[in-house]
Order: structure tokens, then C-alpha cells, then sequence
């Protein structure tokens, strides 16, 4: 039975896999290890029209294990990703160093800007890629200081902060965390609880975020449990088990 | 034909207190940095670096050459974050321009097109707008009227790019998998000058590789460098991989500056007090 043996990260695993279940054929661009693995399940699963990079320039053709290498089927380096980008056939999950209710997203500096408290990467490609295509969230430790009210630089843009023809292809979709799987579905695309992981409760997922979180009336649904066939290819793709690293058991 | 071939030295001797220096390769990858290790020992100062930082904006930052750094990520790839441009920004010792990576990209085009900006998506609602509060929009003039980022132009003085190989004439491929930007470095810049793994017979060099792989042209060149070895520690596939045991110690020493341990004083007597080839030496001796 798939329940007596499916970790907290098989569940995220797989939570990450069903972020690029209607994608069809575009790039699919994971940053950071959970996201990664989420793809290449997603590939051999739910969704095998997706493109993948081997983060360096070329496209895989084969779903290789993490670290192992694949032969390949294409070309991407930076300056064609930034035309991917630009034409929409994307979805990138990035991670959040802070995160706000509509999915404003800060992985560029704490603090004021012109003297931060602690630098990171920068903007990065973060206004881009949220502006042009299909943006998700990855937070492998759901934290009061990461789900906060405001973020101190918006390198990833929000539901709020656009309208008009800036918003034609704002796409910012859900977040996944090592608590729940969320989304934007509530009033004015505010973050909705979508499900808690197994042996999560609502309450705990709410102690973890700063802001108020929508949870729609009624049961708030269980994020799902991996399948046997899920958790044998989990096995395959990470055989490590890195995943377990990045979060382990409750 | 004129030949390129230059030094190091002369190289960095071009470069005057305040110009905007835009560097290739990408984050710790197939960067000039022997070039950026020659401009560490030159009087050089209050420069503008425009880079998809590495290492090469950290040891800048470090050297006290950098007014400001227009960027939109530093990282070493492996390590996620250079603690030397961490430290200048904590710090508040140099001002940055904190764009999209891919507004740069559109800056450094704008240049090479001696178009005054180009518009780009990136950056609409983001708080890049709001840190460059002299960046403006403009509507499409068609009926869409459609609201765009007018990214102004990146115009360097001075382009440094580093190549697996060249001529002496300023023809230039690179071998691995990705030409980065650099091509368009040189296309934004004055002065272009590219270092490279080696220089060959400009027949060496169309024999050696596929026609696509000659990024650089001589009309995009003004000086060509022989630095064997000038990328480290950065990647300079596939004459070398990236040096992680010495990326780590730049790493470590870096983040140690300025606390009871620090080793930042001895990394740079030990790599960076002499020329390149005492840099080059002293990797060696690591072993």
C-alpha cells in the first residue's frame, strides 16, 4: 500500500509532478531539487510532452535519474531560454526567499535596497518569467518568515501588482510547500489553501504564514498520495533519496 | 590584416577611473579572469561593471574598483551567492542598477543596435521599477496600446570576454555549450577585447569547429589575449570544468573577511599580490 509507505517528500514529490500536468508541449524549468524531480515524475507520468533542460544548454531526451546524464534532443542556451521566456511556452517553479498573499515573490535582498541586510541573487529572471508565462512556487520549509505580508523587493510579480495589458500573461499559479499545496483562487486572487499534506492540519499551515490565508468553507482537501507505480518511479528518479533530505518526515 | 595579439597589461592599461566595463561569461562560467585579475592590480577605479555576475563582480567589489554594479544576479553557480558582493551591498559601498537578467540582455541589444532602449515585458510591476526610478514605459503606438518597459541602451566602453580560441586577427570561437552573451558584449562596447585557451592560424580555427561556433568576428575585436588557463576558476569547458576546490576556498576566504578568522588578507597574498603567472603558478602548487 502506497499510504503505509509514501514519505512527506513522496508527497511533495509528487504534489510538484501535478504542477505541470496540463503543460503540454512547452519547457518546463524546475529550480531546485524538489521541482526537479516533480518534472522528470511528471514526464514519465502525467504529462510526457514536456521539454527539460539538463541546466547547462542542451534539451533531454530521456527522463535520467537525478545527476545522471541523458543523450539529447535539443539546443537551449541562455539567449534562446530568454526567447522561450519571451513567447510564453514556459513554466518555470522558482523558489521564494519571501513570499506575499498574492505571490509576490523576493529572491533578490532583505532590508532596504539601496543597504540590504542580506543580499541573495538579485531579481534574477523573476519579473520576466512572471510577467510572461506560467510561474509556480517551491518553499521547502513553510515559514511565518518566508509567507509574510510584504516582500522587501519584488522580483516576481503578484496578482495586485498588474492590470490591463501588463496582466495578459500573468500566470501565477500555485506554491508548493512542505506543509500544503496552494493557490491564488481566492477574493481577488488572494492565496487560497488548495490541501494540507497528509498529517497536516489547517491550523498549522495558518501558524506558519504571516498573512491571513483564504480556506474556503467546508473540509479543506489532503494533497494525495503517491501510487505504487509513483513511488517505484520516485525510486528510480531519485534513488538517493535527496528528496527526503530536503524534507524530512514530520 | 593587423594583428591583435596584446597583453593583459595593455589591455587593462585602456581601461580609465570611471568607464562602464561590461564582462562576459556567465555567472561562474567562461570568464575573463585573467583580464579581471589584471584590472584588480591596476589603478583603475570608480568603475561601472555590467555583468551576469561571478566571481568577477565579488573580486571588483573586493579590490574597491566598483562605483556601481549593474546587474540582475551575482552567483559562483555551486555556491549560490558571492560573499564579497554580498558584503559590498550589506555594506552599502557600491550602488547597483538591479535589473531582470533578461532586461539586461535587452540593454546590452539596445547598444549593439545604437537603438536608445528596446521594449521588453520584464520588469512591469516588479520593484525593478521601482529602484530605477529612471526607468520608464512606453505604449505600443498601434491599436493594441499595449503598456512595455522602454530598457535603455548598456552602451560599455570597454567589453572583456574570454574564448576557447582565436586568431590573431580577432576571429574567435568558443567550444563549449553555450555562447552566453559575449558576442553581444562586443557589439555594446568600444573597445573589444577578447582573451582566449589559445591563439591559432585563422585556418586552425574555422578547422576546428563547426561554423556556428565563431561567435566573435574581427570587426567585433580590438585586441586578442593568449591567458591559457585565464577562465579559472570559473568553467571553460571543454578545455577545463569549473575549479570547485578552488571556488571553495575563494568562497571561504571571502567570507571570512573582516571576522577574527579572516583569510581573505592570505588568499590574496598567496593568488593575487603577483601577475598572472604567479597566479597560475600558485594553482598549480596546489596540486
Amino acid at each position: 500500500m502506497a499510504e503505509a509507505t509514501a514519505t512527506r517528500a513522496d508527497v511533495c514529490a509528487v504534489a510538484c509532478a501535478d504542477l505541470f500536468a496540463d503543460d503540454g508541449e512547452i519547457l518546463v524549468s524546475p529550480m531546485g531539487t524538489m521541482p526537479a524531480i516533480g518534472a522528470r515524475l511528471a514526464r514519465v507520468t502525467s504529462a510526457p510532452d514536456i521539454l527539460l533542460s539538463d541546466g547547462e544548454a542542451y534539451l533531454m531526451a530521456e527522463t535520467p535519474a537525478l545527476g545522471a546524464s541523458s543523450p539529447i534532443e535539443g539546443w537551449l542556451p541562455y539567449r534562446k531560454v530568454f526567447d522561450v521566456v519571451a513567447a510564453g511556452t514556459r513554466h518555470v517553479v522558482m523558489g521564494a526567499n519571501q513570499l506575499d498573499r498574492f505571490g509576490n515573490q523576493n529572491i533578490s535582498c532583505l532590508g532596504p535596497h539601496d543597504k540590504p541586510t542580506r543580499q541573495m541573487f538579485g531579481a534574477r529572471g523573476g519579473p520576466g518569467n512572471t510577467i510572461n508565462h506560467r510561474t509556480s512556487y517551491w518553499v521547502p520549509k513553510h515559514s511565518a518568515r518566508v509567507f509574510v505580508e510584504r516582500v522587501d523587493m519584488i522580483s516576481g510579480v503578484g496578482w495586485d501588482r498588474v492590470e490591463g495589458s501588463a496582466a495578459r500573461y500573468l500566470d501565477v499559479y500555485r506554491v508548493v510547500t512542505n506543509l500544503a499545496v496552494l493557490d491564488f483562487g481566492g477574493p481577488g486572487h488572494a492565496m487560497r489553501l488548495v490541501s494540507v499534506h497528509p498529517g497536516v492540519s489547517v491550523d498549522e499551515v495558518r501558524a506558519q504564514t504571516s498573512f491571513d490565508l483564504h480556506v474556503s468553507a467546508g473540509d479543506v482537501a489532503t494533497t494525495r498520495l503517491p501510487t505504487d507505480a509513483e513511488l517505484a518511479l520516485l525510486a528510480e528518479i531519485d534513488p538517493k533519496n535527496v528528496r527526503a533530505k530536503e524534507v524530512p518526515d514530520a | 590584416m593587423a594583428d591583435k595579439l596584446t597583453t593583459i597589461d595593455a589591455v587593462v592599461a585602456e581601461i580609465e577611473d570611471g568607464m562602464t566595463i561590461g564582462i562576459g561569461g556567465w555567472g561562474s562560467r567562461r570568464k575573463p579572469m585573467a583580464l579581471v585579475r589584471a584590472l584588480l592590480r591596476s589603478p583603475a577605479k570608480d568603475l561601472t561593471v555590467v555583468s551576469f555576475g561571478g566571481p568577477d563582480v565579488g573580486l571588483l567589489c573586493a579590490a574597491g574598483k566598483v562605483r556601481e554594479v549593474v546587474f540582475g544576479f551575482v552567483s559562483l553557480d555551486s555556491v549560490p551567492y558571492d560573499p564579497h558582493f554580498s558584503r559590498a551591498r550589506t555594506e552599502g559601498a557600491i550602488a547597483v542598477r538591479e535589473f531582470d537578467e533578461g532586461m539586461v540582455v535587452a540593454g546590452l541589444r539596445a547598444a549593439a543596435q545604437r537603438l536608445p532602449f528596446l521594449p521588453i515585458r520584464a520588469g512591469l510591476g516588479s520593484d525593478v521599477m521601482t529602484y530605477n526610478p529612471d526607468l520608464r514605459t512606453v505604449h505600443s503606438p498601434y491599436a493594441d496600446g499595449e503598456e512595455l518597459v522602454a530598457m535603455p541602451a548598456l552602451n560599455l566602453d570597454v567589453a572583456l570576454v574570454h574564448l576557447n580560441r582565436a586568431d590573431a586577427r580577432g576571429n574567435a570561437a568558443y567550444l563549449g555549450p553555450d555562447p552566453y552573451f559575449d558576442d553581444l558584449f562586443c557589439l555594446a562596447a568600444r573597445r573589444r577585447f577578447v582573451s582566449c585557451e589559445q591563439v591559432v592560424t585563422t585556418e586552425e580555427l574555422v578547422k576546428s569547429v563547426p561554423p556556428q561556433a565563431l561567435l566573435l568576428n574581427r570587426m567585433m575585436v580590438d585586441g586578442v589575449v593568449e591567458t591559457p588557463n585565464g577562465a579559472h576558476f570559473t568553467s571553460c569547458v571543454p578545455d577545463y570544468a569549473r575549479d570547485e576546490a578552488f571556488q571553495r576556498e575563494y568562497a571561504a576566504a571571502a567570507k571570512s573577511a573582516g571576522t577574527d578568522e579572516d583569510a581573505w588578507p592570505a588568499f590574496t597574498q598567496t593568488y593575487l599580490a603577483g601577475d598572472e603567472t604567479a597566479y597560475q603558478k600558485a594553482v598549480s602548487r596546489r596540486g
